[in-house]
């Protein structure tokens, strides 16, 4: 069992090559203690079976980053049997300067000489069998997205492990060459300071004044012996060189990379212009740029919504087409109704359709939404247009705190406004290098429109604002942006603080992007979201449905709050103007009116409107006794419907959620928010889809009803005299900034390394939003 | 002291000496930029930052203020008359 380890440039193919060598065996973990993420397979090396691990994406081995740390700690301490690097043969100069500094770790190597058809289209030749030579060790030319040369890559690296080659040692420049020896001398054979290092990496580390290893040889026994000839080095390298000792040995690698790489090049006559340019001339131009980024922005959002929603492009058994949105629906509508026929029970029916199908069967119908999304984002990032975005965004998005790169992080998490989810978005905070505008990135990305507050914004707009739906969305996108660019603000200045992170980021070729490798990206978010969808939301709908139902008034107290108003019923006599009017069920149903609570209020509300229409037809044929009959009725069923509304809010004022929603609502009414609100809030917190399915539950705790969640909570609420526009609306805002769900916390924790900035994030976003919807609603009572 | 934010689009420049220490210095070196090394500046951003420049046949991004730091000299532009 052989174990290989692949290091190179970011945008070098790396990512593809390993794909290719690793298929579908891939897993994602973490390095203990940091929060870089590494990718592991299994790879098939010509029979033997091996472990493959894909260290980050670096352009060097300092001490700057935690991914270049990581690297070079993997390679010397986990001593993998040969390190695949990935040589982008296009880039050839700056790629060796990596390369250098790999050899410099005397491990077996092999170089993937990858991108070969790049270096082609540019006109560039490279004649591998020359750098093997120079270098000391396997060189495969490989195009790696295409999968050429992959066979002969592996047949190299069980050659190299076998015959255990190792690398020429690289001759640097003169200066060093005068330099190294003595100082590799004086650290010879000291095991606590090198570790694992070979001798002549630590002494080059040293002069470069690598903070990792110079605070090691603070603590050594010999510290003053070495520091001593340590500055005896710098001085003469300062002499000759005249630069500090840092960018001497940068320069000394790149002589060698450039060297190494000006012998085995060969220009051809005819280098054609790179497409790249041609294209950069149009989307980095000032007037031409933002409008094409514009343009790309829209064309994404129309996509995805038509391709999702509008075109019904997948094929029925009936010979109808539908949309994937519309084929969700209906998975889930039959597999409600086929619940309905084969499950009897009325709670365990009720738990099943309302609880889980109408729970997680809601969001499941936005994933093919979110699916496209994030199809077209990574179809952008393959391309390279992503790092174009960023080239121009980045002056207004530093304003903030953020910078260019956050804008892929943001977009992820649903920046665009049609979906997205901060799960993955913070995630992709990974390509920020630059830790303290990482942080901040990830303190704000949860601010987004995500696809978990789309079913709110849908309900309650659908509601409150029907003639300006696409302007109500307009404004809370604009919102959404506008806080989370202020709390950026906030952030960079008052928490986050400190200098400004260098910014110095490469724009790759463009190239077109690979089938396999964006479905791949899609499919990781995707997921993402569907796992949040099928685990947390369904256990917190059933959790919030048991906090609200339990504990339940027993029989008892149920028959004594209807009894009073059944004694009605015995005063009043059975009139036979009813018969026409009434069918002999609806008659039976109206006398049991009073004892039995499982009625559903709509239907003591059609039962009314029948009298009602009773009473105004037969106006001219009743007696004056008849009419007093028919108004006594119509009081009673009015009465007991009072009643069990009254009985309904009891019930949950009275169960666990209703009691913790009560105790917030001294706070919570200066945002006009009352007890239920609060408890979909609550349950909001673990995942926002849940404020809808909580709500619907709260307002109408009657079962059986016939119409799906957000149509009838949406009724109901238009129907409650103490909802209006601006109620809405501030449980819009609510919900768009208050704390992030579960998952996302969880993410944060993640990438973040420690638990104190989720817990920032909840209490801030919370704080922020509260805020924000108390001053909104205390203002708008103004008017 | 002309630096390569002095620089105009379309301009190119050698690389005298970068200035400073720490994280930044190391960044630039990391992606090639080095004494003697020829630099084209390609574009400037619609908003006028970051600055894109060509360094050994890749593209790089860098701000304004990053490239404050770096002393650059002009070169004798080779001319191509084909008249």
């Amino acid at each position: 069992m052989y174990r290989i380890a692949v290091a190179g440039n970011p945008n070098s193919g790396k990512t593809c090559l390993f794909n290719y060598l690793t298929g579908s065996s891939q897993r994602v973990g973490n390095y203990a203690g940091v929060t870089v993420e590494f990718v592991a397979g299994d790879c098939n090396l010509c029979g033997e079976k091996s472990k493959m691990i894909d260290l980050p994406g670096i352009y060097s081995l300092t001490a700057y980053s935690q991914e270049e740390l990581v690297a070079r700690d993997y390679i010397v301490n986990e001593q993998p049997d040969v390190i695949i690097n990935v040589v982008d043969a296009s880039n050839l100069e700056r790629n060796l300067y990596l390369t250098a500094q790999l050899l410099e770790l005397n491990v077996p190597i092999v170089i993937a000489l990858n991108m070969m058809d790049v270096a082609e289209k540019k006109g560039v030749s490279i004649n591998a069998n020359l750098l093997a030579q120079i270098l000391g060790i396997e060189v495969v030319e490989t195009v790696a997205c295409k999968r050429l040369g992959l066979d002969k890559l592996k047949q190299a690296c069980l050659k190299t492990i076998k015959e255990k080659i190792l690398p020429k040692s690289v001759d640097y420049s003169h200066e060093l060459r005068l330099v190294l020896p003595d100082l590799e001398e004086a650290i010879n054979g000291n095991t606590a300071l090198c570790g694992r290092f070979p001798v002549r990496w630590t002494a080059i580390k040293l002069l470069e004044g690598d903070e990792i290893i110079l605070d090691r040889l603070k603590h050594n026994p010999e510290c003053e012996k070495i520091d001593h000839m340590l500055s005896l080095a710098q001085k003469k390298l300062l002499a000759h060189s005249n630069e500090d000792t840092a960018t001497a040995i940068a320069e000394a690698r790149y002589g060698f990379a450039s060297g190494a790489a000006r012998k085995v090049t060969l220009l051809s006559e005819m280098s054609r212009r790179m497409l790249t340019e041609t294209i950069d001339k149009f989307v980095c131009n000032r007037l031409l740029g933002p409008i094409i980024l514009c343009a790309v922005v829209f064309a994404l959002f129309a996509m995805v919504f038509q391709i999702s929603q509008s075109l019904t492009w997948l094929p029925l058994f009936n010979g109808k087409w539908v949309s994937p949105v519309g084929m969700m629906e209906l998975i889930f509508d039959s597999l409600s109704n086929a619940t309905g026929k084969y499950i009897s029970a009325p709670w365990l029916q009720s738990m099943i359709c309302d609880g889980v199908i109408g729970g997680v069967g809601g969001i499941m119908s936005f994933v093919p939404l979110i699916f496209f999304m994030f199809f077209f984002i990574a179809a952008l990032e393959d391309s390279g247009y992503v790092a174009r975005i960023a080239f121009i965004m980045d002056r207004i998005l530093r304003t903030f705190g953020l910078q260019g790169k956050s804008i892929l992080a943001m977009i992820v998490s649903g920046g665009l406004g049609a979906g997205g989810c901060a799960v993955p978005g913070v995630m992709a905070t990974r390509t920020l290098r630059e830790e303290k505008d990482r942080l901040v990135t990830i303190m704000v990305a949860p601010f987004m429109n995500c696809a978990a507050k789309m079913p709110v914004y849908a309900m309650l707009i659908g509601a409150f604002f029907t003639q300006a739906k696409g302007s109500m969305m307009f404004l809370l996108w604009l919102m959404s942006w506008g806080f989370a660019l202020g709390s950026a603000w906030l952030l960079r200045r008052f928490v986050i603080r400190g200098e400004q992170t260098p910014f110095v980021m490469e724009l790759p070729v463009y190239h077109l992007p690979t089938l396999q490798g964006v479905l791949m990206d899609t499919w990781n978010r995707t997921y993402l979201f569907i796992k949040k969808a099928t685990t947390i939301i369904l256990a917190v709908n059933l959790i919030m449905w048991a906090l609200m139902y339990y504990p339940r008034f027993d029989s008892a107290h149920i028959k004594e709050t209807m009894s009073k108003n059944s004694q009605q019923l015995e005063k009043v006599a059975k009139n036979s103007i009813f018969a026409p009017v009434l069918t002999g069920d609806e008659r039976e149903h109206t006398e049991r009116a009073g004892s039995d609570i499982s009625d559903a209020n709509h239907q003591l509300g059609a039962l009314r409107k029948k009298l009602k229409v009773a009473l105004d037809g037969k106006a001219s044929g009743l007696t004056e006794n008849d009419r007093h009959t028919v108004v006594a009725w119509q009081n009673y069923l009015h009465e007991q419907q009072r009643l069990k509304n009254e009985l309904a809010y009891n019930q949950l004022q009275n169960s666990f959620a209703g009691k913790i929603g009560l105790a917030l609502t001294p706070l919570s009414e200066l945002a006009g928010f009352g007890l239920r609100e609060n408890i979909a809030l609550i349950g909001g917190l673990a995942a926002k889809e849940v404020v809808l399915g909580t709500m619907g539950t709260a307002y109408s705790m009657g079962r059986n009803s016939d119409n799906d969640n957000s149509e009838s909570i949406g009724q109901i609420l238009t129907e409650d005299s103490n909802w209006n526009r601006l109620r809405a609306f501030v449980l819009l805002v609510f919900v768009m900034v208050y704390a992030p769900c579960l998952m996302t916390l969880a993410a944060i924790k993640k990438e973040t390394g420690k638990w104190r900035w989720a817990v920032f994030s909840a209490t801030y976003s919370t704080a922020l939003a509260f805020v924000a919807a108390v001053v909104i609603y205390q203002i708008g009572n103004l008017f | 002291m002309k630096t390569l934010a002095d620089a105009v689009a379309g301009e190119t420049v050698k690389i005298v000496r970068i200035s400073g220490f720490s994280a930044i210095k190391q960044r630039l070196l990391d992606m090639g930029i080095t004494r003697g090394m020829e630099v084209k500046v390609e574009r400037y951003a619609p908003l006028r930052d970051p600055i894109q420049i060509t360094v050994k046949g890749y593209s790089l991004a860098l701000r304004v203020s990053e490239g404050k730091m770096i002393e650059v000299e002009a070169i004798e532009k080779q001319l191509l008359h084909f008249k």
